[in-house]
């Protein structure tokens, strides 16, 4: 039976997506308009995987369990976050203050996301587990996940994570997303382990201000530590970054009867 | 800059052929080894690979490599790493083309990492540069909001290119010389076992990768109708009997899937594996038909690849609809879909050759 795990959930601020994004140049390649400008949230698939760290604590993995966020981001995108994310579940953010653009390189910031796991003092790698989400709203490639896992010598892998479920044995069984709308079903030993979540199947937790006031006493003073950390391009060029053009004319139908839509509906299909 | 060509692939789950999507990126490596004038090697993973290599034998490929054997039957990150970082070394490619299936996106960039290379997904279009002999690759950011084309210094670069973007290999099966590669698998490979597969608890099977139309779920389906209530005995019915009679894939918005997570009236065949949009799936299918959704996911992201689209929606003013749909349609999807039901039905039984791909014919 596990001793409890030490979850480090990877996670960084993406534009809200209800935002209009606009693709600028800048010397140092693409970035959007005003990207300092819009108000963000945390990453979707990373807070299902910081909901699920946090549940997965809370029932049954034990009292010495705990939840680090590392963070990537500019520093004052990651306060305004913080206020809220920090009200739902308990974790200790670790920040680093860099870029959350989703034109950076994949590689740059899984390096700089393992050295900061490495960094992380008193964390147990017989007891780790690396959350993170599997795509972002951002890059959405899928890969980081995967390269912070391999820097830190982790070799059991899950992307697409719906599921775990701790056994009796310490063991855990893990659902993950695959073609056709089912799960693949696995079986690990236990901790270290790498997992790249899906959304899970929690709903968003409630705010509590009470987990709040708690998070924010050592969310404050960590960003304020947060030094200004670099990315390095890593040798990817953009030659172009530009939104989709591609309006169509819609043609609105109001004047015919259900029947007389299905059937047309009936005949599109069909072709 | 020489680009030696490293077509990866794995066998598909039924062992004697490879995944659809497989075949047309050895399309696009054919192309592009032509336009490059370079050589194009194949490498395989799976239990067994004979049948599979037989299925491309006549792609031309100056090398056949495969890590095959019962370690290599399912999916499973380390045993999979091992066997692609062993056949992209023996192949000593500089450009690694792969499908974007989840075997891969699990494993191709943990292997990216071990070849001190890069890595790249979702790739939609790769070709030729004017400069002689480099390659552009066009993905999307941001959800599918901004397309990126790129080019990377790194080599080997692997690249996962999506489905339905290019044309699918079609030469004869014939006769496969396999160079073997023996791969010998730490004994950390066992702490993970692969115990098989898990389909949603539901009557009928809701998502079909393959079908050629998308019928997209909104939350309208689920709120109160003209007479103040909600319908939801009559919409889980009406949405499974549309699956049944026209063999389409369902997907749903986002706020219906969440009102699932939420133990909120709900459509119960409804899951997140169902959602498509922002944060959910952006399937390809050549035709779309949306229902009762009013919102920026499902019309914008959800369909992005979507070739022909239609919806159903009471709001004729939809500003998501318009300029995203070929065809509005204003009216209610209780009745719309009805009646289409009624007309798919007698179809499929009068002429059953005309049933849609996937339908089910009574």
């Amino acid at each position: 039976m596990t001793n409890g795990y030490h979850i480090v959930v990877c996670g960084s601020v993406v534009p809200d997506p209800l935002q209009t994004l606009e693709p600028i140049q800048t010397p140092t390649g693409p970035a959007l308009k005003n990207e300092m400008m819009l108000p963000a949230v945390l990453d979707p698939w990373a807070a299902h995987a910081l909901y699920e760290a946090a549940n997965l604590t809370s029932k049954g993995a034990g009292s010495n369990s705990k939840v680090w966020l590392v963070s990537v981001g500019p520093k004052a995108k990651l306060q305004q976050v913080m206020m809220t994310i920090a009200q739902r579940v308990s974790f200790e953010l670790v920040p680093v203050d860099s870029t959350a653009s989703g034109f950076a390189d994949a590689h740059s910031t899984a390096a700089l996301l393992a050295e900061t796991i490495q960094g992380i003092a008193g964390l147990d790698r017989s007891r780790l587990l690396v959350f993170g989400g599997w795509e972002s709203a951002s890059r959405g490639a899928g890969v980081t996940m995967q390269l912070v896992g391999e820097r830190l010598e982790i070799l059991d892998q899950f992307q697409g994570v719906d599921q775990i479920r701790i056994q009796a044995d310490g063991s855990f069984e893990v659902l993950e997303r695959i073609e056709g709308g089912r799960h693949q079903v696995s079986v690990c030993q236990g901790p270290p382990a790498v997992f790249g979540w899906a959304t899970g199947n929690l709903p968003e937790p409630r705010n509590n201000p009470q987990v709040g006031m708690a998070n924010m006493r050592t969310v404050m003073p960590a960003l304020q530590r947060a030094k200004p950390v670099p990315l390095p391009t890593g040798g990817l060029h953009f030659l172009s970054a530009s939104p989709p053009k591609q309006q169509r004319q819609t043609r609105v139908v109001k004047d015919l009867s259900a029947e007389q839509i299905a059937q047309e509906i009936a005949e599109w299909i069909g072709k | 800059m020489s680009q030696n060509i490293l077509f990866l692939a794995h066998v598909s789950e039924a062992g004697n052929t490879l995944p659809k999507a497989s075949y047309e990126v050895l399309g696009a490596a054919l192309k592009l080894s032509r336009q490059l004038g370079t050589r194009l090697t194949i490498g395989l993973i799976g239990g067994d690979v004979s049948a599979a290599a037989e299925t491309i034998a006549g792609a031309g490929a100056d090398r056949i490599l495969a890590v095959a054997g019962p370690d290599f039957s399912s999916a499973r990150y380390v045993s999979d790493a091992a066997a692609a970082e062993a056949i992209c070394r023996s192949a000593e490619a500089e450009l690694i083309l792969a499908p974007a299936t989840s075997r891969f996106m699990r494993v191709l960039a943990g292997v990216a990492h071990r070849l001190n290379g890069c890595v790249d997904t979702h790739v939609t279009t790769l070709e030729a540069e004017v400069v002689p002999g480099d390659v552009r690759a066009t993905r999307w950011h941001y959800r599918q909001r901004i397309e990126g084309v790129i080019r990377r210094d790194a080599r080997p670069w692997i690249v996962l290119l999506e489905s339905g973007c290019h044309a699918a290999f079609t030469g004869m099966p014939g006769a496969a010389q396999v160079e073997q590669i023996p791969v010998t698998l730490p004994k950390a490979a066992t702490r993970t076992v692969v115990t098989g597969t898990r389909a949603p608890k539901s009557d009928v099977q809701t998502i079909r990768p393959d079908a050629d139309l998308l019928f997209v779920a909104g939350a309208g389906w689920t709120k109160k109708q003209a007479d103040g209530k909600t319908h939801l005995e009559q919409a889980e019915p009406l949405i499974l009997d549309f699956l049944r009679v026209s063999g389409a894939s369902l997907g749903g918005s986002k706020s219906l899937v969440d009102q699932t997570g939420e133990s909120q009236a709900v459509l119960g065949f409804m899951t997140h594996l169902n959602q498509v949009g922002q944060t959910g799936s952006t399937p390809r299918h050549p035709k779309g038909l949306s229902t009762c959704c009013h919102g920026e996911e499902p019309h914008v992201v959800g369909w992005r690849f979507i070739n022909e689209r239609r919806a159903v929606n009471l709001d004729p003013n939809c500003g998501w609809a318009r300029g995203k749909a070929d065809v509005l349609y204003v009216a209610d999807a209780f009745e719309v879909l009805a009646k289409l039901n009624v007309l798919l039905a007698q179809r499929s039984r009068t002429s059953p050759g005309l049933a849609p791909q996937g339908a089910l014919v009574s």
